[in-house]
């Protein structure tokens, strides 16, 4: 086990018991509004003390953590979905009319800055988690699609898919038992990459007003409202700054270790 | 091997200096000295002490299995072994310290200019992006200070010295628009580029051509005799070495067992294993009898197949490469069929059509009757199985072996299941010598063989009446490759089984094979009875890759 494999669990598995525990309790309740105890430096009554409306920082970010989650969590999810199979397929085919379109597609879809027409999706669908998450996942099919086209291609011309195909088995099948499982790793390390990278793309449209609307918390949203009082109170900006860094930071620690542990080829070189 | 007494342990590279190097008087006669050289990797032993002496101008060939410890041995002299190696003993060059004291930098200065090391995959040991001038003048330029220019003089020179005139192969040249005995040239020319006394050569012809290693090997040889270099060559294969070597020594299990001039070696093999190994190099498997040829069971006729190769420029019809170009053959039930010719003739485009794997653009290919194509029946995929080259790709890491043996089963109607399967599984493993209850096991805990056993069972397990081996014994060491030999011919006694061997390899092919068939760019240039064929070829290009295959002197019939 390494160290970077460690860190990056610990700081996820925080994040997430965090966002689990908000279900069960919280220090205060999120929408209890307190203006006499607005802008409270961290204390003992608030551990990491109060935002404008004197509302408990750290019961905010427990509950955006949920939200931070849920959406970024859903939008690999669909990435996953819909762009391994397509990867597979294309991979199947190589140099076929299918792989051709499945791979244009993909350029097609990665030529767009994914941000911006993030915004786009949910300016036209109206602002929103559930858009949140399309606009996001629809980013991720690409990447998935063109990750498991890259790593199936290689096995397809290894002998031991040769020898699935002369046991008469088809390329569907070959390809749901022989590739998918030697690319999981891959998958599940770029899974956590892109968990990461949704996270982050979930706080920038709930900053622009386009994610999870109020009173729904939002680790984005605390950052917008609390800009304009930075000079006034910075723990308020500070604080789900913060807790943004360090998820994506776990996340990518996560993944980082993760890939060490899962490649063989890796483990040989440290044995 | 006795250890000398001027060996002493330093532990790495930062270790202590031999005691003894002021008695080692500067020996006109000894370039490389090796006393009680001892690796480990990871606490390992790997090498377990052993002396050598090599002279100016003298060909030692350190040969031996997988594993026994050649290539760590010309490592540890470039001081390129790995991070978690550590050598103890003591290696010199002439009269200089020894180099496993040196620190890295010190040992910079020597690679090159001291010792240069040609490696075994002259694809991978060129930088693809850079010309092949460059990357000669630059070994030059690392370790002089001559001007660019001057350096890619030199370069030239060094190119046109391993056979690669700049009228012809211009420095602008880069490795991808060689061919694989051109890179090896290449390799070469970098490692002598600064005449260094010492070349190394680590299995400098295993993934080349028979008729490319000959011109290789000839190449070396005139280098060691006209530049006055040592040469440390390491190989697997005695037959490489048997009239190249001016002595031989034997490794096995990190020990030398047995060193002498080749002559001398070939002659009186005192120590067993240098026995064994070279009897299990012209082993000969007992083949059962031919049998008088009755129906064909695959015929290949007139076999067509044309790839399209990328577009030079947009817009333009893609060029297309014929890898077969009318190709016909017959298998006859029972009927031993060898299938030889060097890498890019078309034999494995051959193998994949004959399997069903890939369309043909003309030509018909019938098996059993029925025609092959890629969506040809079940049944007739059944009778029609293969066993590949490489004991370590053949396999799904992740299955056991009970599902990787188990999955031509697929084909039939109604596949057994459960006990049933269990049986046929432990019917092909006990057929091709395993225990059934290696069905348990991943494939990562066997060997390089017992893996080529278990993919011979899964070719066996539905009983197919025609096998292909497409070099199925190539990537085998000796004797390893003298029991799978065995093992085929005994499914041939058992089992009445017909096959295509498809080699590079002349000696396995003879050994294994009634009839051959000669392939050259996509065409059958000669065929007939392999003994025939092998001792009297007809085509020019087979007397030429007869002639360049290397062969190991006979027991008793060297000169003294």
């Amino acid at each position: 086990m390494s160290r970077t494999l460690i860190t990056g669990a610990l700081l996820t598995a925080l994040v997430l018991a965090a966002a689990l525990l908000s279900y069960v309790w919280t220090p205060a309740d999120p929408e209890a509004m307190t203006i006499a105890d607005r802008l409270q430096p961290p204390n003992a009554a608030h551990w990491l003390g109060t935002d404008h409306f004197g509302r408990d920082i750290l019961t905010l970010l427990m509950i955006g953590a949920r939200t931070s989650i849920a959406v970024a969590l859903v939008a690999v999810g669909i990435g996953i979905a819909l762009g391994v199979p397509l990867g597979l397929a294309a991979a199947a085919r190589h140099s076929s009319l299918l792989d051709e379109v499945i791979s244009r597609g993909n350029d097609l879809v990665f030529a767009f800055p994914s941000l911006v027409i993030a915004i786009l999706i949910t300016a036209i669908l109206g602002p929103g988690a559930l858009n949140a998450i399309l606009a996001i996942g629809i980013f991720n099919i690409p990447v998935f699609a063109r990750l498991t086209r890259g790593a199936a291609l290689g096995l397809w011309s290894r002998e031991f898919i040769l020898a699935a195909r002369v046991a008469g088995k088809g390329r569907a099948r070959i390809s749901a038992e022989h590739i998918l499982p030697n690319i999981a790793n891959l998958l599940i390390v770029q899974g956590t990459i892109q968990f990461s990278l949704g996270i982050l793309a979930e706080a920038g449209l709930s900053y622009v007003g386009l994610g999870a609307q109020p009173p729904t918390p939002s680790w984005g949203r605390m950052l917008a409202e609390a800009q304009t009082m930075v000079a006034l109170a910075p723990h308020v900006a500070i604080i789900p700054g913060l807790a943004i860094v360090f998820t994506v930071l776990g996340l990518n620690l996560l993944g980082d270790g993760l890939r060490d542990t899962l490649d063989p080829r890796l483990k040989v070189q440290r044995l | 091997m006795t250890s000398s007494d001027t060996a002493h342990s330093s532990r790495g590279r930062g270790g202590q200096r031999p005691p003894h190097g002021s008695e080692r008087a500067s020996d006109p006669t000894t370039l490389l000295r090796a006393r009680d050289l001892k690796v480990t990797i990871a606490d390992h032993p790997v090498i377990h002490g052993i002396s050598f002496d090599i002279a100016p101008g003298e060909i030692l060939a350190l040969t031996g299995e997988s594993g026994s410890g050649k290539s760590m041995t010309a490592l540890a002299v470039m001081g390129l072994l790995p991070d978690r190696a550590n050598a103890t003993g003591s290696l010199t060059i002439g009269d200089g310290e020894n180099l496993l004291a040196l620190p890295e930098k010190k040992l910079c200065t020597l690679r090159g200019r001291e010792m240069g090391m040609i490696f075994q995959e002259p694809m991978t040991a060129l930088n693809p992006v850079q010309t092949i001038g460059r990357q000669v003048s630059e070994t030059i330029r690392i370790h002089t200070a001559v001007p660019a220019r001057e350096a890619e003089i030199r370069a030239a020179e060094m190119l046109a010295r391993v056979g690669l005139p700049p009228d012809r192969f211009p420095l602008s040249r880069y490795p991808h628009e060689l061919s694989g005995g051109q890179r090896q040239r290449v390799g070469i020319a970098m490692a002598i580029a600064l005449r260094p006394r010492l070349l190394i050569a680590d299995e400098p012809t295993t993934a080349l051509d028979v008729t490319t290693q000959a011109q290789i090997l000839d190449l070396l040889k005139s280098l060691v005799a006209e530049e006055g270099m040592s040469l440390l060559m390491i190989t697997h294969d005695l037959a490489v070495v048997s009239d190249m070597a001016d002595r031989i020594a034997v490794m096995n299990k990190g020990e030398i067992v047995e060193e002498a001039p080749a002559a001398q070696l070939f002659r009186e093999m005192r120590h067993p294993y240098t026995r064994t190994l070279f009897e299990a190099s012209q082993h000969r498997a007992d083949l059962p009898p031919e049998q008088p040829r009755t129906e064909p069971l695959l015929k290949v006729e007139g076999a067509r197949r044309a790839y399209a190769l990328p577009r030079t420029r947009p817009f333009t019809a893609r060029p297309t490469f014929e890898a077969l170009k009318g190709v016909d053959l017959t298998l006859h039930r029972g009927e031993r069929l060898g299938l030889v010719g060097e890498s890019g003739c078309g034999k494995s485009t051959l193998t994949r059509a004959i399997l069903g794997l890939e369309p043909l653009q003309g030509g018909t290919i019938t098996a059993f009757g029925q025609q092959v194509s890629p969506d040809m029946p079940a049944a007739t995929r059944a009778g029609l199985q293969v066993v590949f080259q490489d004991p370590y790709g053949s396999f799904n890491p992740r299955h056991r072996v009970r599902r990787l043996i188990a999955e031509p089963l697929h084909l039939l109607s109604d596949p057994p299941q459960g006990r049933a399967r269990d049986e046929a599984v432990a019917e092909a493993l006990t057929a091709v010598g395993l225990s059934p209850d290696d069905a348990d096991r991943h494939i990562h805990a066997f060997s390089g063989g017992q893996r080529q056993r278990i993919a011979i069972a899964r070719a066996l397990i539905l009983r197919p009446e025609v096998i292909l081996f497409d070099e199925a014994v190539s990537a085998l060491d000796v004797r390893v490759r003298a029991q799978i030999l065995d093992l085929i011919a005994d499914l041939s006694r058992d089992y009445g089984l017909a096959w295509l061997f498809i080699s590079h390899d002349l000696t396995v092919v003879r050994s294994i094979t009634d009839r051959v068939l000669v392939m050259q760019e996509g065409r059958i240039v000669e065929e007939g009875p392999t003994a025939q064929i092998l001792d009297a070829p007809t085509h020019a290009y087979t007397r030429k890759l007869v002639a360049a295959a290397p062969r190991l002197p006979e027991i008793g019939k060297i000169s003294t």
